[in-house]
């Protein structure tokens, strides 16, 4: 029946014996290899060994969503990693292979969707099947008793099943054989209609996710409470563009940070300090339009011209002020600090290169609330992340801070390599770490100067994105479950009656066959059944 | 107020599962009852084959086929009275509706769903494990799953209430959007299903072994293409609720992280799985993947979605960290 699905499908009749085969031509390598390639045997093959090829990059950190990761795992196997490295596992789902193993397989796919699409195009056009010879080997089958009905009779009840069939949804035919007059019925054309529009749409999101890469980028902003961001390309802290990227694309628009609030749980003992809510406040201008007073939260982003901007994180950003001996600001200005963990202990490098006698860079670590030195110890340590009892803790180092050579220098780190320690743990001079309360003040070694910590800001750190693809993605993943649940619920099946002549007598036989799965097709025959015999006074024939 | 319910809460958990436990022995022994019941032997059945054309076996339809010529695959035999089987329902209805009970309670101490991380989510995926395979007693008689119900959401219970268990606190933001509501409780509906597909492919395995070593079916349990009808029918709409989860995370991803799709381990796992079952629904329609093959791969896939929800969580690194652990 369903020549135009694979050969293997279930549905098909098994496989002729093979014939002694002639000679492959190259035409006939082909055709063979695009048989082998479109069947269900290779589809189901393809799709396990997918699901196979996307467990190593489970196991191992990727380049992508975990860089951090990757340096780690690479510290910790180096020659593992030389492996996994020369197999692309730290890339899994763009490499090589990875790839190879879905476009097989979307090939594969399409290569059996295109001829069955023209088949079913077909078919939603042509007639029922003529009716069997014997109802009674089918599914479902059922007769009425007999009934002495005559020929005007018999074409009344062929009518009211042609009559009833068409209300419930079937197309259908009417055949008059030697064997009795019968109608044909099929419905559930949609089943197919589901199931190819699924694996189509498929494809769609296969294509819309493909092309999308080319449109999309992600850029990352940190911003201080205080501070404002443009979007063009120079004010981005970093950001990854795709291949059709246009900078004098970007939208035009801009937003200040005017507050950011962060709730923690204060009533709940098993959980105090931990997050409740984070708001930042912004304000912004769209074109140089009018200001807008806007707020963006952790599940809901902002729409600023054709992106989104979301908030990913925050921490807090020590105003550090540098002073030289004559009390000349040298530096002043907030340095956001990374957390490090949940009570927002922080890290952050303040980098000093002009203004002193000495370039001086200071590594520092930002205690929220410090615990009660009782309770903890001599250590430091953060025990809440709102600030109830802040501590800024600097070590200082004096020499090349290897700003001038033209490298490009992370702001979230300090290279140690040409610099001494001149106070901290274990520093040259044992002169000891420099702590700091808010507002507080306090010399440098050496006769530097001062520093003073003098605000803390807390920073919102955003991710912007531009994703054009990402409603035709949506609108193919609404078209795959749509068509999901017409291709596995909607009954296809045939129904037929007819109208048996036995002697003087008719009977009226009723039965049906499944296509695919149909868990229906007994009670929907035995529903046709009762209001057709009812409908012609007849009894069924139990 | 908070801490008396969480009391209340664990306590009906509790309960249940000692109720559970009842309900598995009675369960268990009825399946030693079955297996010892002597039957007359049964002809196994090819599908009925329709001259021209191939009908699909297991069709509830073959029953009734008053002139058939074919041998009739016999349907599931109505189980002989047994009181074990009947004790074990009934143990089984109340231990739900304390665990549901439980289940609720909890969810109303935390002031949210019940399920915002592994303890309350191993909670309310069990309850729908059983929940399923009350509601399809309604329709099909699957009473000889009931040991294996029984005894899985008994495990799981324990596992979660020693292992997994932590106090209500309030979600992050990361968290508080109503997609938790709605992606992780399909997620847990799709568990369900899967679970007792998976329930059903052991049971056809095991028939289907016994077949091949010439043995007796166990008696008034299904021939294996019924229940592999049976399992198929669950794991489909298992696998509906398993694309909408993948797809409504998907949405949520977008929403809270900025990307819809990032390859992250929970990701990850939730592809391999909806990968493995969209090979199954393959199989079922491969010619020469019926049978103990696709019933193989019900239970890899349901392997999976238990390694993604206990290992994964657990050990592997990622952002979806909400085992609260
Ligand atoms: C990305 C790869 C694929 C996925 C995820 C996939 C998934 C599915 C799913 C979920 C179904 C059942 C849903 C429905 O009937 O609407 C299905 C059915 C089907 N697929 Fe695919 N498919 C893929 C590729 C292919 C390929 C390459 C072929 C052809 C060789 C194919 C042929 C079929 C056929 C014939 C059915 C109907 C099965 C039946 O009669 O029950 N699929 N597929």
């Amino acid at each position: 029946m369903d020549s135009h699905r694979p050969s293997d499908h279930y549905d098909n009749d098994a496989p002729e014996k093979p014939i002694a085969q002639p000679r492959l031509g190259v035409v006939g390598y082909l055709r063979f290899f695009w048989r082998q390639l479109t069947s269900m045997r290779t589809a189901l093959f393809l799709l396990l060994l997918l699901a196979f090829a996307a467990v190593p990059g489970s196991l191992v950190p990727q380049i992508t969503s975990d860089p951090n990761g990757v340096i780690q795992y690479r510290a910790a196997n180096p020659g593992l990693s030389k492996v996994l490295d020369a197999l692309g596992v730290f890339n899994t789902y763009t490499s090589v292979w990875f790839s190879a193993i879905y476009l097989l397989l979307f090939i594969s796919l399409v290569g059996c969707v295109i001829p069955r699409t023209k088949h079913h195009l077909d078919a939603l056009r042509a007639q029922p099947p003529k009716t069997p010879a014997r109802l009674s080997r089918l599914e479902g089958f059922r007769a009425t008793a007999a009934a002495p009905l005559d020929a005007e009779g018999v074409a009344g009840a062929i009518t009211a099943a042609r009559q009833l069939l068409r209300r419930s949804g079937y197309r259908v035919r009417v055949l008059s054989g030697a064997d009795g007059d019968s109608v044909s019925a099929e419905r559930g054309y949609l089943r197919e209609t589901g199931n190819l529009v699924f694996h189509a749409a498929l494809v769609g999101i296969l294509i819309s996710v493909g092309f999308g890469g080319g449109f999309i980028y992600t850029g990352q902003k940190v911003v201080v409470v205080g501070q404002s961001f443009t979007n063009t390309l120079s004010d981005y802290d970093s950001i990854s563009p795709g291949r059709w990227f246009n900078p004098d694309a970007l939208a035009r628009y801009s937003l200040t940070l005017t507050r950011f609030k962060a709730t923690y749980e204060s009533q709940n003992v098993h959980a105090i300090g931990s997050p409740t809510d984070y708001t930042a406040y912004v304000t912004t201008s769209e074109n140089g339009g009018a200001p807008k007073k806007q707020t963006i939260k952790v599940n809901s982003p902002l729409t600023l011209g054709d992106t989104q901007v979301y908030l990913l994180g925050n921490g807090y950003a020590p105003v550090v002020t540098v002073k030289d001996p004559k009390g000349t600001v040298v530096f002043s200005q907030p340095v956001p600090f990374l957390p490090q963990d949940a009570n927002l202990t922080s890290v952050g490098f303040v980098k000093i290169p002009d203004g002193l006698a000495k370039q001086i860079g200071m590594i520092g670590l930002f205690y929220p609330t410090e615990c009660d030195p009782s309770l903890c110890g001599a250590n430091l340590a953060s025990v809440h992340p709102d600030l109830l009892n802040p501590v800024l803790a600097l070590q200082v180092y004096q020499g090349n801070l290897g700003l001038d050579n033209g490298k490009a220098v992370n702001a979230f780190a300090l290279n140690t390599d040409h610099l001494t320690k001149i106070a901290g743990f274990e520093s040259a001079n044992k002169v000891p770490g420099i702590d700091l309360r808010l507002g507080q003040t306090k010399q440098l070694p050496n006769g530097l100067g001062s520093v003073t910590f003098s605000a803390i800001p807390r920073y919102a750190s955003l991710d912007i994105h531009h994703d054009p693809t990402q409603l035709w993605a949506l609108g193919f993943a609404v078209l795959v479950f749509a068509g999901l649940i017409t291709g596995l619920f909607v009954p296809r099946r045939r129904v037929w009656v007819k109208a048996v002549r036995r002697g003087d007598d008719v009977v009226i036989e009723y039965a049906g066959l499944a296509r695919g799965e149909d868990p229906g097709l007994d009670a929907a025959i035995a529903e046709i059944a009762r209001k057709h015999s009812q409908q012609l006074g007849l009894t069924m024939n139990s | 107020m908070t801490a008396q319910l969480v009391t209340y809460s664990l306590g009906a958990i509790y309960s249940a599962m000692v109720v559970y436990a009842f309900a598995f022995i009675a369960f268990t022994l009825d399946l030693a009852r079955r297996a010892s019941t002597r039957r007359v032997e049964v002809s196994v059945a090819a599908p009925v084959t329709v001259a021209a054309t191939t009908a699909t076996a297991g069709s509830t339809a073959v029953l009734d086929r008053p002139d058939s010529a074919a041998p009739v695959t016999p349907g599931p035999e109505v189980p002989a009275r047994s009181r074990a089987a009947r004790l074990g329902m009934s143990f089984t209805i109340i231990a739900w509706v304390l665990h549901v009970g439980g289940t609720v309670l909890r969810g109303v101490a935390a002031g949210r769903v019940p399920w915002a991380n592994m303890f309350e989510f191993s909670l309310t995926a069990t309850a729908i494990i059983v929940g399923v395979f009350l509601v399809v007693q309604l329709w099909q008689d699957l009473r000889f799953l009931g040991a294996y119900v029984a005894g899985f959401v008994l495990i799981f219970l324990g596992i979660a209430t020693t292992n997994f268990y932590v106090d209500v606190v309030p979600l992050p933001p990361a968290l508080q959007s109503g997609w938790l509501v709605i992606h992780v409780f399909v997620a847990s509906l799709g568990t369900g299903f899967y679970g007792l597909g998976a329930a059903l492919s052991v049971v056809q395995l095991v028939q289907q072994r016994r077949m091949a070593k010439g043995l007796r079916f166990i008696a008034s349990v299904p021939d294996p293409d019924r229940l592999e009808t049976m399992a198929y029918r669950l794991i489909v709409v298992g696998f509906v609720f398993w694309t909408f989860t993948l797809m409504a995370g998907a949405i949520w991803a977008e929403h809270a992280w900025g990307r819809y799709w990032g390859w992250d381990t929970k990701e990850v796992w939730t592809f391999i799985i909806w990968t493995i079952y969209a090979g199954y629904i393959h199989a079922r329609a491969t010619r020469g993947w019926r049978g103990s093959r696709s019933a193989t791969l019900a239970l890899i896939g349901f392997g999976a979605v238990l390694f993604n929800f206990t290992i994964v969580n657990l050990f592997f690194k990622g952002l979806h960290s909400y085992s609260g652990l």
